[in-house]
C-alpha cells in the first residue's frame, strides 16, 4: 500500500465512533458516515448502565469477563462520562437460593468484585428497597451517558484527522468487480446539520475498506450489496421516573426476565426492560402494557415507584445477531456477544466487514477489534492506544470527585454543574456554605445560581437563561419563589437587592414561564399548571399579596381560641411556653 | 361475586375521606376505595373555607357572609351556607389536631411565600404564628433548604404590614445531613432525637438544634419553623421545643411534600377507621356497569378487574391534580364514568394570558345538581345514584378564592350524608 488506506465507517453509534477513534489514532484516514445525528440509533435510546458484568455472570461468562474490564478502562479514560453508583443484585424470597449462589460463584470467576450483603444493609444502602429483600451482592455496576461518551469520541477521532459527516445516509455501496470500493450518501441539509464540504446533494465516497457499524440496520446496508446479514432487531423499553428513587443500580437476582432492573441517571431513574422482536427498527409499537410492566414488576423491588410518576417512556432497538444455523425462538436466548463477518471470507465480496451485535460497554473492545481486522487487511501493525489516552474532556473532569465530596454535591447534579460551568467550575462552586439544589428539574445548586445574579443582577430571567434555573418539567412550579429568595439581600457592586426588587423580579419571572407553558396545556402539563397555579396562589397566597395592595386591618381577624393561651402577649417567655392543648 | 357496601366513595383525598365519615356516621356500611396519594401531600394542611369573592375582594373576615355572595352555581350555594357550618363542625369533632373552630372569623397565616393568607382552621402547630396575634416573631430557617428563607420572609411580612416585629435568622441544622436531605429525614431526627454529629460530639437533633436557635432569640416570644417538626409526633416535638426554649414553637405551612398535609391525611384515615368505614388503597377504579343507576364499579388490581357494589356512590376523584379531572388535547373529561364536564371548545380558551388571570381550567368539573349528582349536557342526572364532591366539582376556582379545602368537606359532608339516607 502506496499511501494511507481511507476507511469508510457507516453508522455513528458507540461502535462506528469508537472504530472511527481507533483508526484515526492509529493513522489511518477514516470518515465516518450517519444518517441521523450521532446517538441516532441505539446508542440514544439505550438504558445507560454500565456493565459490571454481574448480569452475564452465570449465562455468558465471556461477555462477563470483557464487561468488567472494559468497566475499568472506561472509569479511567471516560471519567466525565460515568458515575459509579455501584449496583446490586438483590434476591426477594421467591427467588432460588441455587441461582443467587451461581450468580456469586459467576462473579468470582470472572473476577468481578462481589461482596453479599444482608437484607438490612441492602437497605441501609438503598433505603426504598422492599422490606422482604432476603440480601444482595453488591457489584461494580455504573450510569454511563451515552451522548457525552459518543460526542467526547468523535472530538479524540476529529483530532486525529478523522471526517465525520452527520445527516448523510448511506444510499448505495459502490461495487466494482465484485468488490466494495465506497459508499454512495445523500447529504440531507437543514438547520442543526454539521457538513464537512459538501452541503446537499448526493457524494460518491471512495474507500480503500468499508465498516458497516449500523447495528440495527446492518441487514438494510447488506442488501445494498445481496448479501445476508440475519440481524434480529428486539425492541426494549425504558421508562424514566421523575425523581431519582435509588442511587445504586438494582437488579433482579434470577435469570433472565424483563423489567428486572433500575438505573439511576441523573436526577431520574430508568427502569428496564423488554425484548420483543420486530420487524422494521424504525417502525414498531410501542406499548403501554411495556410501561406497565416495568412500574408492577420492578415495585416488587422498589415498592414506591408504583407511587411515582414517570416523565416519559422510549424504546430501543438491539442490534442481535445470529449465526444462521442457530435459529433461536426467543429473542431473549440470543447471544449479547458480537460478530464481526468478513464478507470476503463469508460471502466472498471483498472489501466490507459488518460488525453487530455486541454491548455499549463493550464498545471499545469491539472496536479495537474491528480496527485490528482493518489493519491486518492492510498489513498495517499498529498498537490500539485507545484504552490509555483519556477522552477530551475527561482530564477536565478529574476534580468532579473532589467537588462532590468537598461540596456534599449528589453526584449527577455536581456533573451538570461543572458540565455548565466548564472551567469555571472551581470557582463558582468553591463555597464553604451548604450548597443545596435551588431547582430539582434541572439541578442548578445555590453557587451557581448566586454566580449568576454577580453576573445579571436582579433580572431573574437573566439568572434563568444562565443556569436553567425553572426550565425543566414543572416550569419553575418549585423553584421560582427559590430563586426570588435567592436574589434578596444579595449585594453586586454596592447594591442590595431588598425585599421590593427581589419580589419584582419574582413575578416578572413568574409571567414569563407562565407565557411559555400555554402552548402544552392538556394532559400532564394541564394537571402541572394546575398543581402550579395552586402552589403560588393557594400557598403562597401570590395572587393577593398584602405588600403589593391595599393594608390588611389585621386586628379583625382570629387571633387565636382558648388553646393558643398566651395570645395576650403577656406572661409568655417565662412559664416555659407550656401551653395546653397537647 | 362483587364486594359489596351500602355507600362507597372512590377517592381518598379530603372530599373522599369527609363524605366516607359522613356516611358511616349516618350509620351507613361504607367502603372507599382509592389510588393515589391525595392533593394534600401538596397542600399546605391549611383549612381553607373563603378567603376572597370570585371578584378578589379580601382578604374575608367571614367565609360565611362572603358564601351568599357567590355565583348560584358555586358548589357552596348549591350544598348551602348552613351545610357547610354542619360540614366543619365535622371536621373539628373528628380532627382534634386543629384550631380555628372556636370563631367563624378567618385568620391570618404567615406562608413561607412571605405573603399572609386568610384560612379557616389551622393545625395546632402553625397556631402560634397566626398574623393577627401582635406578639414579636422569630422566623428560622436553615442554610440546605432553600424553601423557607428566614430573612427573605421576615422582609416580606413586614412590607405587608404585620402588627408585630419580624426577623429572620438562617442557621445550619446541626450534623452531617446532606443539602438535600428529604424533609421526612429532617421529621424523624427531630421526633427522634436522633444523633447527628456536631464538632465530632454525637449529640440528639432536637437538643442541638435548641442549642442553636437559643443564641438567636432576642426578646421573641415565638419563633416559626419550616414545617418538618416531626412526623408521626408533631405535638411532641413542639411541646419538647417549647419547654427547652421557652418560647411558643410553630411551622410555617408547608411546600410540598407537605407534612402537615400528610399528617392531616393519616388523621382522616384513622378516624374512618373509628367510624367503621373500611377502605383500601393502591388500584384505581377504572370502569363500571349501569345504565340509569351505577350497578358495579370494577377496580384494577394486577390485571384482574375487581367488581365493587353499593346502592350509592360517591365520586371525590380530585380535580386536574388529582386526576379526577382529565384532558388530552381536544377535550377534558372525567375518566371513570364520562360525566360531562362544561369546558370551551377551543383549548386556547382553557386559559387566561396573565399568570394569576382568570383561568377557565381551574374550574373545570362536573356540574351538580342540588343533590350532588353529576348533570349530563342536558341538565340530567347521570346516574340517579352517583354524587360528586370535591376538586372532582366544577364551578369555583379555589386557588384564587382560597376554598379548596372547605369545598372538599362541605361537598364530601353533604355527598356522604344524602348517599348513606338513601341507602336505607
Ligand atoms: C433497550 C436497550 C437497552 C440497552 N441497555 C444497555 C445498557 O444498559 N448497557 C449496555 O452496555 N448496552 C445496552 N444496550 C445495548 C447497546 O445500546 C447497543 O449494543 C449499542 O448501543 C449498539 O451501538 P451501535 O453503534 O452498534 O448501534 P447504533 O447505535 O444503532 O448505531 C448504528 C447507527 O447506524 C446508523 N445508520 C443506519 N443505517 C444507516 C445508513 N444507511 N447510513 C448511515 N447511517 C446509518 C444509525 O442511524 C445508527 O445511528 C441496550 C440496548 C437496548 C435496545
Ligand atoms: C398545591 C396545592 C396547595 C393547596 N393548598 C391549600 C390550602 O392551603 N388550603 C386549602 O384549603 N386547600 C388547599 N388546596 C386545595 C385542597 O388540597 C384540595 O382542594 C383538596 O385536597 C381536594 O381534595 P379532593 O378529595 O377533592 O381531591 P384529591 O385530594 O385530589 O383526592 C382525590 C383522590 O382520588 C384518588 N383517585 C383519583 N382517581 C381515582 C380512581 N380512578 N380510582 C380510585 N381513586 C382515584 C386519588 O388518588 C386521590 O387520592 C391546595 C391544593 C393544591 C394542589
Amino acid at each position: 500500500m502506496a499511501s494511507t488506506p481511507h476507511v469508510l465507517v457507516i453508522g455513528g453509534g458507540s461502535t462506528g465512533i469508537g472504530i472511527a477513534r481507533d483508526l484515526a489514532m492509529r493513522d489511518l484516514d477514516v470518515t465516518l458516515v450517519e444518517q441521523g445525528n450521532l446517538t441516532h440509533g441505539t446508542t440514544g435510546r439505550m438504558h445507560g448502565l454500565l456493565h459490571s458484568g454481574g448480569r452475564y455472570a452465570v449465562s455468558d461468562q465471556a461477555s462477563a469477563k470483557e464487561c468488567i474490564q472494559e468497566n475499568r478502562v472506561l472509569r479511567d479514560i471516560a471519567s466525565h462520562c460515568v458515575e459509579m453508583t455501584g449496583g446490586m443484585f438483590v434476591k426477594r424470597p421467591e427467588d432460588t437460593e441455587e441461582y443467587f449462589e451461581k450468580k456469586l460463584e459467576g462473579c468470582r470467576e470472572c473476577g468481578i468484585p462481589a461482596e453479599v450483603i444482608s437484607g438490612e444493609e441492602a437497605r441501609k444502602r438503598e433505603p426504598h428497597l422492599a422490606k422482604d429483600i432476603d440480601k444482595a451482592i453488591a457489584v461494580p455496576d455504573g450510569a454511563i451517558d451515552p451522548f457525552r461518551l459518543v460526542v467526547a469520541n468523535a472530538a479524540s477521532a476529529e483530532q486525529h484527522g478523522a471526517r465525520i459527516e452527520t445527516h448523510s445516509p448511506v444510499t448505495d455501496l459502490l461495487i466494482e468487480d465484485g468488490e466494495v470500493v465506497g459508499v454512495e450518501v445523500k447529504h440531507k441539509s437543514g438547520p442543526g446539520i454539521r457538513v464537512h464540504g459538501t452541503e446537499g446533494g448526493t457524494e460518491e465516497i471512495r474507500a480503500d475498506y468499508v465498516v458497516n457499524a449500523s447495528g440495527a440496520w446492518a441487514g438494510q446496508i447488506g442488501e445494498m450489496a445481496d448479501v445476508d446479514i440475519e440481524v434480529r432487531p428486539s425492541k426494549g423499553v425504558m421508562t424514566i421516573m421523575n425523581i431519582r428513587q435509588v442511587d445504586t443500580v438494582i437488579n433482579r437476582c434470577r435469570p433472565k426476565g424483563d423489567a428486572d432492573i433500575v438505573v439511576p441517571h441523573e436526577t431520574t431513574a430508568i427502569l428496564g426492560t423488554t425484548d420483543e422482536e420486530v420487524e422494521d427498527p424504525e417502525d414498531y409499537p410501542e406499548e403501554q402494557w411495556e410501561v406497565d410492566l416495568m412500574i408492577d414488576t420492578l415495585k416488587e423491588l422498589v415498592p414506591m415507584l408504583e407511587e411515582a410518576r414517570t416523565i416519559r417512556s422510549f424504546w430501543g432497538v438491539r442490534p442481535l445477531y445470529e449465526p444462521p444455523d442457530v435459529g433461536s425462538e426467543d429473542p431473549t436466548d440470543i447471544t449479547r456477544d458480537f460478530f464481526l463477518l468478513d464478507h470476503e471470507e463469508r460471502d466472498d465480496l471483498p472489501g466490507m466487514t459488518s460488525i453487530v451485535g455486541g454491548k455499549f460497554t463493550t464498545y471499545r473492545l469491539m472496536a479495537e477489534k474491528i480496527s485490528d481486522h482493518v489493519c491486518e487487511q492492510f498489513d498495517i501493525e499498529r498498537e490500539c492506544r485507545t484504552a490509555d489516552e483519556p477522552l477530551p474532556g475527561s482530564e477536565d473532569f478529574s476534580v468532579l470527585r473532589d467537588y462532590m465530596e468537598e461540596f456534599g454535591l449528589r453526584s449527577p447534579i455536581g456533573r451538570r454543574s461543572v458540565e455548565r460551568l466548564g472551567s469555571r467550575a472551581d470557582e463558582v462552586l468553591k463555597t464553604n456554605e451548604p450548597n443545596p439544589v435551588i431547582c430539582e428539574c434541572e439541578g442548578v445548586t445555590r453557587a451557581e445560581v448566586q454566580d449568576a445574579i454577580k453576573q445579571s443582577g436582579s433580572d431573574l430571567n437573566a439568572v434563568r437563561i444562565r443556569t436553567r434555573a425553572s426550565m425543566g418539567n414543572c416550569q419553575g412550579g418549585m423553584c421560582v419563589h427559590r430563586l426570588a429568595s435567592e436574589l434578596h439581600d444579595t449585594s453586586v457592586d454596592g447594591d442590595t437587592f431588598d425585599e421590593a426588587i427581589a419580589r419584582e423580579a419574582w413575578d416578572e419571572l413568574l409571567q414569563e414561564r407562565w407565557k411559555g407553558q400555554r402552548h402544552a396545556l392538556w394532559g400532564e402539563q394541564l394537571s402541572q399548571a394546575m398543581l402550579n397555579y395552586a402552589l403560588h396562589a393557594t400557598t403562597q397566597n401570590r395572587d393577593n399579596d398584602p405588600a403589593d395592595g391595599e393594608p390588611v386591618d389585621f386586628a379583625a381577624f382570629d387571633a387565636g381560641g382558648d388553646h393558643v393561651g398566651d395570645a395576650s402577649g403577656t406572661d409568655v417567655a417565662a412559664d416555659g411556653g407550656e401551653t395546653d392543648g397537647y | 361475586m362483587a364486594i359489596e357496601s351500602d355507600v362507597l366513595v372512590i377517592g381518598g383525598g379530603l372530599a373522599g375521606l369527609s363524605s366516607a365519615i359522613s356516611a358511616a356516621r349516618e350509620g351507613a356500611d361504607v367502603r372507599l376505595v382509592t389510588y393515589k396519594q391525595s392533593t394534600l401531600r401538596q397542600a399546605s394542611g391549611l383549612i381553607d373555607v373563603l378567603g376572597y369573592t370570585p371578584d378578589g375582594d379580601g382578604p374575608l373576615t367571614d367565609p360565611y357572609e362572603g358564601i351568599d355572595a357567590l355565583p348560584e352555581d358555586h358548589p357552596y350555594r348549591i350544598v348551602g351556607v348552613d351545610t357547610v357550618r354542619d360540614a366543619m363542625s365535622m371536621f373539628d369533632e373528628v380532627v382534634d389536631t386543629y384550631q380555628g373552630g372556636h370563631t367563624d372569623t378567618n385568620a391570618l397565616l404567615p406562608t413561607y411565600g412571605g405573603t399572609v393568607k386568610p384560612t379557616a382552621r389551622y393545625p395546632d402547630g402553625a397556631s402560634a404564628g397566626l398574623a393577627s396575634d401582635d406578639r414579636d416573631l422569630l422566623l428560622v430557617g436553615f442554610e440546605a433548604m432553600p424553601d423557607f428563607d428566614a430573612p427573605h420572609v421576615a422582609a416580606h411580612l413586614r412590607a405587608a404590614g404585620v402588627p408585630f416585629d419580624v426577623r429572620g435568622v438562617t442557621i445550619q441544622f446541626p450534623g452531617e445531613l446532606m443539602d438535600d436531605a428529604k424533609v421526612t429525614r429532617y421529621a424523624k431526627l427531630l421526633e427522634n432525637n436522633g444523633p447527628v454529629t456536631v464538632r465530632g460530639r454525637e449529640r440528639g437533633a432536637r437538643d442541638a438544634l435548641v442549642e442553636r436557635i437559643n443564641p438567636e432569640l432576642e426578646d421573641e416570644p415565638r419563633v416559626g419553623l419550616p414545617a418538618v417538626l416531626g412526623d408521626d409526633d408533631a405535638a411532641g416535638v413542639r411541646a419538647a421545643l417549647e419547654a427547652e426554649l421557652g418560647v411558643d414553637v410553630f411551622e410555617v405551612p408547608a411546600t410540598p411534600p407537605s407534612m402537615p398535609g400528610v399528617r392531616l391525611e393519616d388523621r382522616l384515615f384513622e378516624a374512618l377507621d373509628e367510624a367503621g368505614g373500611n377502605f383500601e388503597s393502591g388500584n384505581p377504579v377504572v370502569s363500571f356497569d349501569g345504565q340509569d343507576r351505577v350497578e358495579t364499579v370494577y377496580v384494577d388490581k394486577q390485571d384482574a378487574r375487581i367488581p365493587f357494589s353499593a346502592d350509592q356512590y360517591v365520586l371525590a376523584t380530585g380535580g386536574l391534580v388529582g386526576k379526577g379531572v382529565e384532558s388530552d388535547r381536544e377535550r377534558v373529561y372525567e375518566p371513570i364514568f364520562d360525566c360531562y364536564v362544561p369546558h370551551p371548545e377551543d383549548r386556547y380558551d382553557w386559559f387566561d394570558e396573565a399568570v394569576f388571570g382568570e383561568h377557565p381550567f381551574a374550574g373545570f368539573g362536573v356540574d351538580p345538581d342540588p343533590e350532588l349528582r353529576p348533570l349530563d349536557a342536558g341538565g340530567s342526572p347521570e346516574f340517579q345514584n352517583l354524587r360528586a364532591a370535591g376538586s372532582v366539582l366544577g364551578g369555583y376556582d379555589f386557588a384564587a378564592e382560597k376554598s379548596g379545602s372547605g369545598v372538599s368537606i362541605a361537598t364530601g359532608y353533604h355527598a356522604g350524608r344524602i348517599a348513606a339516607q338513601e341507602a336505607q
